[in-house]
């Protein structure tokens, strides 16, 4: 190095992707033992429609590939979009998930670090306005053996209805529409488990396993998870105080879905999310409330890639307004 | 006595690397053949030559003057022959020249004549001009001089005595602390006393409990010397400030402003040789480390080409380069033979092994590991965004010059970006620019005045006709009816008109020449004959006359 420090900590983007992957690994465990072993087919076609993805963006850009190749950013860009998409999807969904999320939203934007949007969640975003029929079927536990999970995924195309089921949380907002019913009436049905969707939740436990994991290594700081999985509280509990018989409790919605996931390994992507800590709670708070929104009220069975993107493009705005107080400098922002 | 510690956010904790030297007793380096002495030994002063090629000096004879209000003098190190006044590189990452006095040692090491200065009996004011003549800058780094920083002598209720120390390797202020503390202390009492301070506070990080338990040995109840936690950089003076009192001091603030000011412990000891024995600043404590065989503290004339110091610790054979100052923010030297200064608290070989290259750089994710490593409390990483997209504004707006440079930033980044060095360069293109506008502006304001002045002339000359013109009017308006009729000023002025064509007619006749003056009397003869014969010739008639001329 030519100037001062010529010491450094021994870090690497490498080692940080790697440490979230890591980090994913109780989850997938989870997801493998309740949901069943398809999911790592998707997982590997997500890896290696990524890396192919990745490798010819570059070769187009002529950009070096080795080193972006082997940075991990890819690889953690696929695995979260085979773990937020239904496990039985079919493989070209996810491939072509995958390359746009990699090919479109990251590299159009100049590549790793100057992307807005978070790419899984622009990906998960299209996929379900463009396939929202394949992208709303969710297997309950036990529900499917691996033949089964193998061939709807290699298949191709298949009859829906006749194996799949929509999420927890989809039921219960179609459900609640019945006269007469009530959230106590909907989560007596077959697809509901203890806190979440049946099975579904030992997942999201995992996530939370790995979101701990984050935060010992000192990957993430806490502003992100906590403000997300804060602010959904207070806002599906203070709904649900006051009608619990049409709003759902906030272990529910804690439990169900995406919220987990989306608490440790989505909102905190450090590229496209608030970077101060005030701003991250403002982020993570904003991608809660427009999730639960469309949880109750929404087309869609899950709503923190919505909120995710929305929110990503508020983070400019986020930032500037959050500016923290520099040493020896009374008042926050820049002046 | 301090009831609790302060903390500054942010800092890192890189690897000490103090056991190196730090057992080694501060022993005295051998005189160089030749010492080259920079006049410019204080922050942003040179020193004004007192002393010419061949002329011998004493040690502690002062060969440079005190210039300008941020001067110091700079005194010969030992005694011996001047043999040149030259521009030599100078310890400099940049390795520019300055003017040096190039001193050859005669040996014998023979001070002038020197006594203790009471500084009580002197008062304030010459006690200061004392420690300016005898040198004394500041000795943590910045080498800023300690009369300036002494100040008002009002108005300042802490000192802090920094023996932090927070810089990787370096070690000489630690075994300057356990082998003199007495010393330190009392030079310490001196500042105090200057600055007025009703407490001392000396700041220790606890790595060096040797160098606490021997201060806080000597100082008694004299001064509270406080272990602050090894927190890099926590010997920043603002950092330590903060530790100790809770104080903030902001960019462009001084800790006088707020009650407190800072002394480096080698300051300290240097003020005590200047008040107790009249000695000069001519030698500094330099630790030698690195990958070197035998790492330790050195006592060095100031002036000792670093070459001539690196045998001393014997330097391993994979040294690929040396750095002046600390891993942190210290920089690697161009060229060996530039001569220690006052500046100059370490010098380490440096080998690929103990500071291995960076590992290329890649892109910023945004992660905010710089902002959890600032002591400043920036957000490095949206100061290197606006400096990679020389939006040199919206920097200056995110406070980029509260930056200290300490390197915390790039020695967490898990990109391998060196961010100190953009912010460097945003510093520089900003001070460009300032420069640059500055120029403009000065060149707007002549012409703006170059303008205004032209007008106002213009104006000036048409309000001077104007008047003139009214007086006139006035004038004839008053002359007017004492005058009388029209017809008698008509005459008049046809009188004067003739009366001037009258003088102008005598007056050519008076000047008018005649080719027949000043003639010599033969020729005026000749001249009256001729005239005389014509007279004749038109009196006889008016018909022409035959002449024997005319017969043909």
């Amino acid at each position: 190095m030519m100037h001062s420090p010529y010491i450094r900590r021994p870090a690497s983007v490498q080692r940080v992707m790697l440490t979230v992957l890591a980090a994913l690994l109780p989850g997938i465990a989870l997801y493998v033992w309740q949901i069943g072993p398809g999911i790592l087919v998707n997982l590997a076609i997500a890896s290696v429609a990524a890396l192919a993805g990745e490798a010819a963006i570059l070769a187009l850009r002529r950009k070096p590939a080795a080193a972006a190749l082997s940075d991990g950013s890819a690889l953690v860009t696929a695995w979260l979009v085979a773990l937020c998409f239904p496990p039985i999807v079919p493989w070209w969904l996810t491939t072509l998930a995958v390359l746009i999320a990699v090919m479109g939203a990251k590299h159009l934007y100049g590549g790793l670090g100057q992307n807005p949007f978070n790419p899984a969640m622009a990906a998960y975003c299209t996929m379900i306005v463009a396939y929202p029929a394949l992208m709303s079927q969710w297997p309950a536990a036990g529900q499917l053996d691996f033949a089964t999970q193998l061939q709807l995924i290699l298949g191709g195309t298949r009859e829906i209805d006749a194996v799949t089921g929509a999420t927890a949380l989809d039921t219960l907002r179609t459900g609640l529409r019945a006269p007469e019913a009530s959230v106590a009436s909907v989560r007596a049905l077959d697809a509901f488990g203890f806190a979440g969707g049946r099975g579904w939740e030992w997942v999201a436990a995992g996530y939370f396993i790995g979101g701990v994991v984050l935060l010992a290594t000192r990957t993430i700081t806490w502003h992100l998870p906590v403000g997300f999985l804060a602010a959904l509280a207070l806002i599906s509990g203070a709904f649900w105080l006051a009608d619990p018989v049409r709003f759902a409790s906030p272990l529910f919605h804690l439990a169900s879905g995406g919220a987990m996931l989306g608490a440790f390994f989505i909102v905190t992507d450090p590229v496209s999310a608030a970077t101060t800590p005030r701003g991250k709670l403002v982020f993570a708070a904003g991608v809660a409330c427009i999730a639960w929104l469309i949880r109750n009220f929404g087309a869609y069975p899950e709503g923190i890639a919505f909120g995710v993107l929305l929110m990503n493009m508020c983070v400019p705005l986020i930032d500037m307004k959050t500016q923290p107080r520099v040493f020896g400098h009374r008042g926050g922002r820049p002046s | 006595m301090i009831g609790r510690l302060f903390s500054f956010r942010g800092g890192i904790k890189p690897a000490a690397h103090k056991e190196e030297s730090a057992g080694a007793a501060i022993v005295a380096a051998p005189l160089p053949a030749q010492l080259v002495v920079p006049l410019r030994q204080s922050i942003r002063a040179t020193a004004r030559c007192l002393v010419a090629p061949g002329q011998r000096v004493l040690k502690g004879e002062r060969i440079g003057a005190a210039d300008g209000p941020l001067g110091t003098a700079v005194h010969a190190p030992t005694s011996g022959t001047v043999v040149e006044i030259a521009p030599r590189p100078m310890a400099h990452p940049s390795g520019l020249d300055t003017r040096c006095v190039i001193i050859a040692p005669d040996g014998e090491d023979r001070w002038i004549e020197h006594q203790p200065f009471d500084h009580r009996a002197a008062g304030r004011d010459a006690t200061l001009a004392h420690l300016r003549d005898c040198g004394i800058v500041g000795l943590g780094g910045a080498t800023f001089p300690s009369h300036v920083k002494l100040g008002r002598g009002k108005g300042v209720e802490t000192l802090i005595l920094n023996g932090a120390e927070c810089e990787p390797w370096i070690t000489c202020d630690d075994r300057l602390m356990r082998e003199r503390a007495a010393d330190i202390l009392a030079g310490a009492a001196v500042l105090r006393e200057l600055i007025g301070a009703q407490r001392l506070i000396v700041g220790i990080e606890d790595n060096k409990p040797e160098a606490i338990a021997a201060m806080r040995a000597a100082a008694g109840s004299e001064a509270e010397v406080v272990a602050v936690p090894a927190l890099y950089p926590a010997g920043g003076e603002k950092q330590l400030i903060r530790v100790l009192t809770g104080i903030e001091i902001p960019y462009g603030k001084l800790g006088g402003d707020f009650g407190v000011q800072c002394f480096n412990v080698g300051t300290a000891h240097a003020v005590y040789r200047a008040i107790a024995h009249g000695e000069p600043l001519v030698s500094r404590v330099v630790t030698l480390t690195g990958s070197v065989a035998r790492p330790g503290n050195y006592e060095v004339a100031i002036g000792t080409p670093i070459q001539d110091l690196l045998s001393l610790a014997q330097p391993a054979g994979d040294t690929d380069r040396y750095l002046m100052g600390g891993p942190m923010m210290g920089f690697a030297l161009p060229r060996l033979d530039v001569p220690v200064v006052k500046a100059t608290n370490c010098v380490i070989a440096a080998s690929p092994a103990l500071f291995p290259p960076p590992p290329p750089e890649q892109p910023c994710i945004r992660c905010g590991e710089c902002a959890r490593a600032c002591p400043a409390e920036l957000q490095p990483f949206e100061l290197y965004w606006f400096g990679r997209a020389r939006n040199f504004g919206k920097a200056q707006e995110y406070h980029l010059f509260d930056c200290i440079e300490c390197g915390c930033c790039a020695y967490v980044c898990p990109a391998h970006i060196p961010l100190v060095d953009y912010f460097r360069f945003s510093k520089g293109e900003i001070w460009a620019r300032e420069r640059d506008k500055d120029a403009a502006d000065a060149a707007r304001e002549r012409f703006e005045f170059r303008n205004f002045r032209q007008e106002r002339e213009k104006a000036e000359k048409a309000a001077r006709l104007a008047a003139k013109a009214a007086e006139t009017r006035s004038k004839l308006a008053e002359e007017a009816p004492a005058a009388g009729d029209a017809p008698a000023a008509d005459d008049a002025k046809k009188a004067l008109i003739a009366a001037a064509l009258a003088r102008a007619k005598a007056q050519k006749d008076t000047v008018e020449v005649r080719n027949t003056d000043n003639l010599s009397p033969a020729v005026q003869a000749e001249i009256a004959a001729v005239e005389a014969r014509r007279k004749a010739a038109l009196e006889t008639g008016a018909a022409p006359v035959a002449t024997p001329d005319n017969e043909s």
